[in-house]
């Protein structure tokens, strides 16, 4: 099969975005020194809600990702291991249990003291009772209240019972975080935030609709490094400025007509959670291959078109509630058909990960469905996020590579 | 008249083959694949090409496929064993088929159309189950060599079912019959169709079923056992561990025709 080495290309707007996710985490470092309370809130979680109530907003499952892209996490995993956390859990918690055991964290390495001790814990439960219990260990550990909304999974598109019982969560979390930041909730500042928070979510489209183009100026892989400021900074007008930069060099490649991927022959949409540890592997692999893995699902996710300044609390419940990895099966494979046709896409990869079922959507006959109605082929690789001991580099290079051949059967 | 060379280094073994430009077989080679992929490839090739009576001169074009296929110096092509065990098995069985190809480390089931076209496969999940490695070690569990597991499946008369699929754990259900008394080769007749289960499970099998590869060369009592399950006729080409050699040696004379160099000579 012929093969090419090329080199990555790397945005101009990444210097800035160093900048931006380096001022956020140092912004989290410093906030108990200027008075300000930090909550911890799942990355699909109220975040507006608690920007507005003037806290700092830390992100666990991106520590989780940062512990994965270190290749830190295989080292911390056994450690949560041994507390009875199962190696088939979701491996960002035992990662991340593991490095607070440890107290080894990757933002050492940006000369942080680590993660930032929560004042409250925020949970929702859209993508996985995992969140809970991940965050339950440390409402154990700190004696500090554990908050939460608990949204119904697997149904279709989010209706209007439902909306009005999430949405009704949501509200009975202001009076208890009310008594935690020690300040009254102000609607106009939700407002706000969620102003701000859909200017980026709405950006964030953008940049990732940028691959529809033929050839497409990103890949999946530079997503996962860019996604950083829609996941953690959303409303805050950081992440508005960030994306716009982003928006404007993709366009400018676009017009001329720069490949991510040099001589991009085949483009590909990738299903399920990014293996954190194998990202530049994976990459250069799919270069050499002149494949471009244009969209996924995972980015995907923090695209939240429902936000609506009008409408703080119903808005969010709707946004959070209609997230894929909640959807049923059917509204799933409709997702993923019109991925396939908006991105012109050649095949379609599965990534089966060992602790992440409820982002693994190859295990109840999807990918077989698709192929079908689609014609689409598809590839499984079996691997995971986090924990690299279910990952085998030689068995995935092979299965890629082949399915490239395959797909370049015509 | 010109010659091409397909090698796959295996997990385990490596095979080569020469074939010339009518696509006959002329030599063939194999040896462990050691820990020097490159050694392995040329001591391969000097046997095949001494059997052959030719010089590395007169070599066309070669392809390299398998877990070592990057590390071939003279290939000048490397495909993987997905495709070359399905272009290997579809010139002796040109029509609609599926491929059963179990390695030492693998298992693949790889879908051709009549015209030898992929049309999907799948390989083995991040497991030893249902490949050549978990018969191996059963075959050390037993104290025996793993050319003997044939002949004492033919011999069994009630078959010991192994629940697991797991390779450790099987090995422990093993001693556990041997503890119970069950014969030996029950218990072999027991692993083979843990096997079978293993491809079952894999994926839906359609038209016409070809096993490849080293477990179904040793083992015609476990190709039955296939038969048996999947309720067909299995067809099995000749050599059927080098068939993923020949596929790459037919690649390599198809690469060399098309680039209009030697058809007839290099």
């Amino acid at each position: 099969m012929s093969t090419a080495n090329v080199e990555r290309k790397d945005f101009a707007a990444s210097k800035k975005l160093r900048d931006v996710m380096g001022q956020y985490f140092a912004e989290l470092e410093r906030g108990p020194a200027e008075g300000k309370k930090t909550a911890w809130c799942t990355s699909v979680g109220p975040a507006e809600l608690l920007r507005a109530m003037g806290f700092n907003v830390y992100f666990p499952e991106n520590h989780g990702a940062m512990l994965g892209a270190s290749r830190m996490a295989t080292d911390l995993i056994p450690l949560a291991n041994a507390r009875g956390f199962s190696p088939d859990i979701c491996s960002y918690l035992t990662s991340d249990i593991g490095s607070y055991l440890k107290g080894a964290s990757p933002l050492q390495k940006m000369k942080l003291s680590g993660p930032p001790k929560a004042d409250v814990l925020v949970y929702n439960t859209n993508q996985c009772r995992d969140v809970k219990d991940w965050f339950q260990f440390y409402a154990r550990e700190w004696n500090i209240p554990c908050l939460g909304v608990h949204t119904p999974r697997g149904t279709d598109a989010p209706d209007r019972d439902l909306i009005d019982f999430v949405s009704r969560q949501i509200k009975d979390l202001v009076e208890p975080l009310e008594k935690v930041a020690g300040c009254k909730f102000d609607p106009d500042r939700l407002r706000e935030v969620i102003d701000l928070s859909r200017q980026t979510t709405m950006l964030w489209k953008a940049v990732l609709e940028a691959a529809a183009a033929v050839p497409s100026p990103i890949t999946f892989f530079d997503g996962t490094i860019q996604m950083g400021p829609a996941v953690v900074m959303r409303g805050m007008p950081e992440a508005v400025d960030y994306y716009k930069l982003l928006v404007a060099e993709l366009q400018e490649r676009v017009a001329n007509r720069v490949a991510a991927v040099e001589g991009e022959r085949l483009r590909i949409y990738w299903e399920g959670m990014p293996v954190w540890g194998k990202l530049s592997p994976l990459s250069n692999l799919f270069m050499e291959l002149r494949t471009c893995v244009v969209a996924s699902t995972y980015c995907n996710s923090w695209i939240f078109e429902a936000l609506d300044p009008a409408d703080p609390f119903r808005s969010m419940a709707q946004a959070y509630s209609s997230i894929f990895i909640c959807r049923g099966e059917e509204e799933k494979e409709a997702y993923i058909e019109r991925m396939a046709r908006l991105y012109k896409i050649n095949g379609i990869l599965y990534h089966d990960a060992k602790t992440c079922p409820n982002n693994s959507n190859n295990r109840y006959g999807l990918p077989q469905r698709l192929q079908q109605k689609l014609g689409l082929p598809y590839l499984v690789i079996n691997g995971d996020l986090n924990d690299l001991r279910m990952y085998s580099e030689e068995q995935t290079r092979t299965n890629i590579e082949a399915f490239v051949e395959q797909l370049l059967q015509g | 008249m010109a010659y091409f060379c397909g090698i796959d280094i295996g997990a385990s073994a490596a095979k080569l083959v020469l074939i010339d430009s009518q696509r006959q077989l002329l030599a063939k080679a194999t040896r462990r694949s050691g820990v020097d992929y490159a050694q392995t490839a040329q001591r391969c090739l000097d046997e095949a090409l001494h059997a052959a009576r030719l010089n590395q001169s007169q070599i066309c074009g070669a392809v390299s496929t398998g877990y070592g296929r990057d590390n071939v110096p003279w290939a000048t092509g490397k495909m993987t064993e997905i495709a070359c065990h399905g272009r290997g098995a579809h010139h002796f069985f040109p029509q609609a088929i599926t491929v059963l190809d179990i390695g030492a480390q693998d298992c693949k089931v790889i879908h051709l159309d009549a015209s030898g076209a992929r049309t999907g496969f799948k390989m083995n999940r991040k497991c030893a189950a249902g490949t050549g490695a978990f018969l191996e070690e059963i075959a050390y569990r037993l104290d025996l060599a793993p050319a003997e597991l044939n002949g004492l499946a033919e011999r069994s008369t009630k078959e010991a079912p192994l629940g697991s699929f797991c390779t450790v754990f099987a090995a422990t259900e093993i001693l556990e019959k041997i503890r119970a008394g069950i014969a030996v080769e029950d218990i072999i007749k027991g692993a083979f169709r843990s096997v079978v289960k293993r491809l079952l499970e894999m994926d839906v099998v359609t038209g016409t079923l070809v096993m490849t590869g080293g477990v179904a060369a040793h083992n015609p009592a476990l190709v039955r056992l296939v038969e048996d399950a999947f309720g067909r006729q299995v067809l099995v080409p000749p050599e059927p561990q080098f068939v993923g050699a020949f596929g790459a040696a037919l690649f390599a004379a198809e690469m060399a025709e098309k680039t209009q160099k030697g058809a007839t000579s290099c």
